[in-house]
């Protein structure tokens, strides 16, 4: 049945609900045959908490049943019992019997109300292990993926290499056929690109969250905040074709007035268009930090006959340094993640150079270029892309753990 | 009564005493809401003068208006005049940033500085170019942590930040930081009222050194501390001045029902 899926959804909701309900509607029911006894007797959960519970055990036993037969439908389960009605049959049946077990259980002195608690104390863990388990996943498949690859492509060739050219011929006997894996100039362009767009965003950035939080007026803080985080809700895609179609082509007429040779994919272009893009992770984050130091502060600044200026340079920024470093790395880290923008105003030629205004390619680029089109999974070429990958976690990492490093360093001196 | 009683007063102290500040007719307002009424009043240099009065009656926001720091606040106006050694201080012409280096403060919770002990006291002097060479800022932070009473404490940890004192220290710390910009009026808006009764004690001792040198209006709920430390006392109830005088007659014998009744725990 084609829609078996759909249906055993819609059956285990009215369950659900049907469950809440009853449960709720025999506590109400003890509770009346209860106190009629005796005025002693204390209900000790409110209704509601007996329907959470009734619906969790109608739940609970129906879900575990039903992960378990689509894990062991398609091996280990006879002909009939792999069936989609038989499936349906489990899922309403493990519920009905949870819901009579849980319902039996309804009494005056009976603890819903911590029972319910517990459950959802597990709901809570539970969600926050897939994360947990999700990195771990990745994590763990980039460090295989990556042992792959430096198996084929030593480890030395990778980090020092100057040639990047990673095409492998498509037949063995075809001219430089194993291709070249030095990625030095690849990490040189990510370098430079991330090291523009930080020199622009992390002045205008923490200028702005200085003008936001201790001079604007409240009236001009509330729409131009939004406006400023809007910058970070723009597809970095439509950046990337501003930064081609507008800026790239810009700088170049303004180079060739200058008498520059500029050319029209530049890590220039990227670079400054990235750091648009990222000012607002800087000044957000700051504007947050600058807000938090007590208004005593700037009091006791004032108090002592310092201008606005010098409250904000000797004791604003110093109180707020952890927080402003860690949102200059992080906006760091995002800038080296970045791929769209620099696809398509840096170029992808791997070019090993520190002049701005060439083209340049980096690590995201290349992951995108090895990875794009039909593949075979384990030639160098495609697990290369596992290395740089892996590269780009580690760095991002890094960067991290020292932004981490430092919020608690300065929290332990200040607090 | 009470203004013949005020005129008294003057006369009998400015043989001795020079007004340090004079207000005239203070009205202040947050938003449309007054919260001073009309206030006269006098403080006499060299002299510790205590404003006491129930909550919300608008001491703390006199004692605002001496150093002019109500201007932070956007919805706050003042009228009438206040003035300093003679000098209208909401003048348009007042640097208010001068002004503030002369009437240092002190607040009620202790705010030192996220810096080291020593960079808290020489933050002050640093920004008024009252420090040309490292020699001068280590004098200045010693003889103000000395008059503040904490120098014995933290000599040898002045490179230790401000925060991690105790209550007591970090409010002789606020202390000695207003001290060393040298300021001719120090207002303390509550400083004890975050202290146990030793600290306490510490600081009134140092209220009545620093009398010495400095005028001192101090905020206070304690009744017992008004009468220890101050030499004129000013009662405030709903933005009024309703009594000022000698701390002794204010506390022995009030002219007015009212403040018999606040000092006396009456007050409902
Ligand atoms: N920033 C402000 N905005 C609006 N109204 C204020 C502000 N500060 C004080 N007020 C009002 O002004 C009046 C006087 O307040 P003030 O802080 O001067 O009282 P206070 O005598 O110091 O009281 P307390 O003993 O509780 O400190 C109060 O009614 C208060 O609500
Ligand atoms: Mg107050």
């Amino acid at each position: 049945m084609p829609y078996t899926t759909t249906i055993s959804i819609f059956v285990s909701l009215c369950l659900l609900v049907t469950a809440y309900f009853w449960g709720v509607k025999r506590a109400i029911a003890t509770k009346r045959s209860q106190t009629a006894l005796s005025t002693q007797v204390k209900f000790h959960s409110l209704p509601g908490f007996h329907g959470a519970y009734v619906a969790i055990w109608c739940a609970i036993p129906s879900l575990v049943l039903f992960v378990a037969w689509q894990t062991l439908r398609p091996n280990f389960l006879p002909q009939w019992l792999a069936q989609d009605m038989a499936g349906l049959v489990l899922l309403i049946s493990a519920g009905i019997l949870g819901l009579f077990f849980a319902q039996k259980r309804i009494a005056s002195r009976f603890k819903a109300r911590h029972k319910v608690e517990t459950a959802f104390s597990l709901v809570m863990l539970l969600s926050s292990l897939v994360a947990v388990f999700t990195t771990f996943g990745v994590v763990v498949s980039l460090v295989f993926e990556t042992m792959r690859f430096f198996s084929k492509v030593s480890v030395s060739e990778f980090l020092f290499g100057l040639h990047w050219s990673p095409q492998i011929a498509l037949r063995a006997d075809q001219v430089a056929s194993s291709g070249s894996f030095g990625a030095v100039s690849i990490f040189a362009g990510t370098l430079l690109i991330t090291a523009i767009a930080m020199l622009i965003a992390v002045p205008i950035g923490l200028f702005s969250a200085i003008y936001m939080s201790e001079y604007a007026t409240p009236k001009f803080r509330t729409w131009a905040k939004p406006l400023l985080e809007i910058l970070a809700g723009i597809p970095t895609v439509v950046y990337g074709f501003f930064a081609a179609l507008t800026i790239a082509p810009f700088m170049r007429n303004w180079g060739f007035e200058l008498g520059l040779e500029i050319s029209s994919e530049s890590a220039m272009a990227a670079g400054l268009v990235m750091g648009v893009m990222i000012i607002p992770f800087v000044s957000s984050l700051s504007d947050d930090v600058i807000n938090a130091v007590p208004q005593t502060l700037r009091d006791g600044s004032a108090a002592l006959g310092a201008t606005k200026s010098e409250t904000i340079r000797l004791v604003l920024l110093p109180a707020a340094l952890p927080g402003i470093v860690s949102s200059v790395l992080l906006a760091t880290s995002r800038a080296i993640g970045e791929t769209m923008i620099v696809v398509m105003a840096a170029g992808l030629a791997a070019n090993l150079t520190a002049n701005p205004f060439q083209a340049v390619t980096t690590v995201t680029v290349q992951i995108l270029t090895l990875l794009v089109g039909d593949q075979e999974f384990d030639s160098p070429k495609t697990l290369a892309a596992f290395a740089l990958g892996f590269v780009l976690f580690l760095l991002t990492l890094g960067l991290n753990i020292l932004a981490l490093k430092i919020v608690n360093k300065y929290r332990e001196k200040y607090d | 009564m009470i203004n013949t009683l005020l005129e008294e007063n003057h006369m009998q102290e400015n043989s001795i005493l020079r007004a340090k500040y004079a207000a005239k007719n203070l009205d202040v307002y947050y938003a449309d809401k007054q919260a001073l009424f009309g206030i006269n009043l006098d403080i006499m240099e060299n002299q510790v003068t205590s404003l006491i009065g129930p909550s919300g009656c608008g001491k703390s926001t006199l004692l605002r208006c001496l150093n002019r720091m109500n201007d932070v606040i956007d919805i706050c106006s003042v009228k009438g005049s206040i003035r300093l050694d003679g000098q209208d201080i909401y003048d348009d012409g007042i640097d208010v940033v001068e002004l503030r280096a002369r009437v240092g403060m002190v607040f009620q919770k202790p705010n030192p500085f996220p810096k080291s002990i020593y960079d808290n006291v020489a933050y002050g002097p640093k920004i008024h170019g009252m420090i040309d060479q490292k020699s001068d800022a280590d004098e200045i932070v010693e003889t103000s942590l000395k008059k503040a009473g904490l120098w014995q404490e933290v000599k040898d940890r002045l490179a230790a930040p401000g925060t991690g004192l105790s209550g007591g220290q970090q409010q002789r710390l606020c202390i000695a930081r207003a001290i060393a910009v040298n300021p001719e009026v120090i207002l303390m808006d509550e400083p004890c009222s975050a202290l146990d009764p030793i600290a306490t004690a510490i600081i009134e001792q140092l209220i009545d050194e620093l009398k010495q040198k400095f005028t001192i209006v101090i905020v206070t709920h304690s009744m017992q501390q008004a009468a220890r430390v101050s030499q004129k006392t000013a009662f405030f109830h709903l933005g009024s001045l309703v009594e000022f005088g000698d701390t002794d007659q204010i506390f022995t014998n009030p002219q007015n029902q009212q403040t018999q009744d606040y000092i006396t725990g009456r007050y409902g």
